[in-house]
């Protein structure tokens, strides 16, 4: 991982065309701004963890799946 | 094209239904291309999204809006533009269903809904920023209680 120390109102980019500038630094917590292209998709890590989580567990049938598709005709 | 998929058997895909997915979905993201298998029967709302890349993978889904009639969604303009929408008539919206071995359990992922633009078959798994869904919500009510 690259690192790198920046303060108040520093900015990096990335790639020519992404920007994150760090607006405010304040009790442990650091705000960001991000300027991107409308194409690239921003997420905190966590949210898209969740997400990625989920879909692994969407993709595993557990149950039987004749007994799903059984199941799913009688609601 | 046949497929040969692990829970449906072989199937004969009309090539004219497969929808892209350029980014993939979170955690599938080499998944580029998968098809809608509707139910047999109509007044179901589950159906299958089968990969065309992975025959032995597949999803449950339904729509939210069968299931959870009060939710709504508002697309983000880049989704909009990343699937070339220019009429809400040709949206298609499913949610990710995880069947867990209780199957009462079932539940549906609200917070992050597939979105397919079914006039030129391209879908996305849009993350909502919206406080009321997560990831998680039970599709029978009596599934819930004493969670």
């Amino acid at each position: 991982m690259l690192i790198l120390t920046r303060k108040k109102d520093e900015s990096i980019i990335i790639g020519g065309n992404i920007e994150v500038k760090i607006l405010g630094i304040e009790d442990g917590k650091v705000s960001i701004g991000i300027k991107a292209p409308k194409e690239v998709d921003i997420f905190r890590k966590e949210v898209y963890e969740s997400i990625e989580e989920e879909n692994m567990k969407a993709a595993i049938i557990e149950s039987d799946i004749d007994e799903v598709k059984k199941f799913i005709r009688e609601k | 094209m046949r497929l040969l998929t692990k829970h449906f058997g072989e199937l004969d895909i009309d090539e004219s239904k497969i929808i892209a997915f350029p980014e993939g979905i979170p955690g599938f993201e080499q998944e580029r291309e998968f098809v809608v298998i509707n139910n047999e029967d109509e007044t179901n709302p589950f159906q299958w999204l089968q990969s065309i890349n992975n025959p032995d993978l597949a999803f449950v889904i339904i729509n939210p809006f069968h299931v959870f009639p009060d939710y709504d969604i508002i697309l983000p303009e880049t989704v909009q533009k990343k699937l070339l929408i220019n009429d809400e008539k040709e949206v298609v919206v499913y949610s990710l269903v995880v069947v867990p071995k209780d199957i009462h359990k079932m539940t549906v992922n609200l917070l992050a809904p597939i979105i397919i633009n079914i006039n030129k078959k391209i879908g996305k798994q849009v993350i909502l920023e919206d406080s009321r869904y997560t990831t998680k919500h039970y599709i029978f009510k009596q599934a819930s209680g004493g969670e």
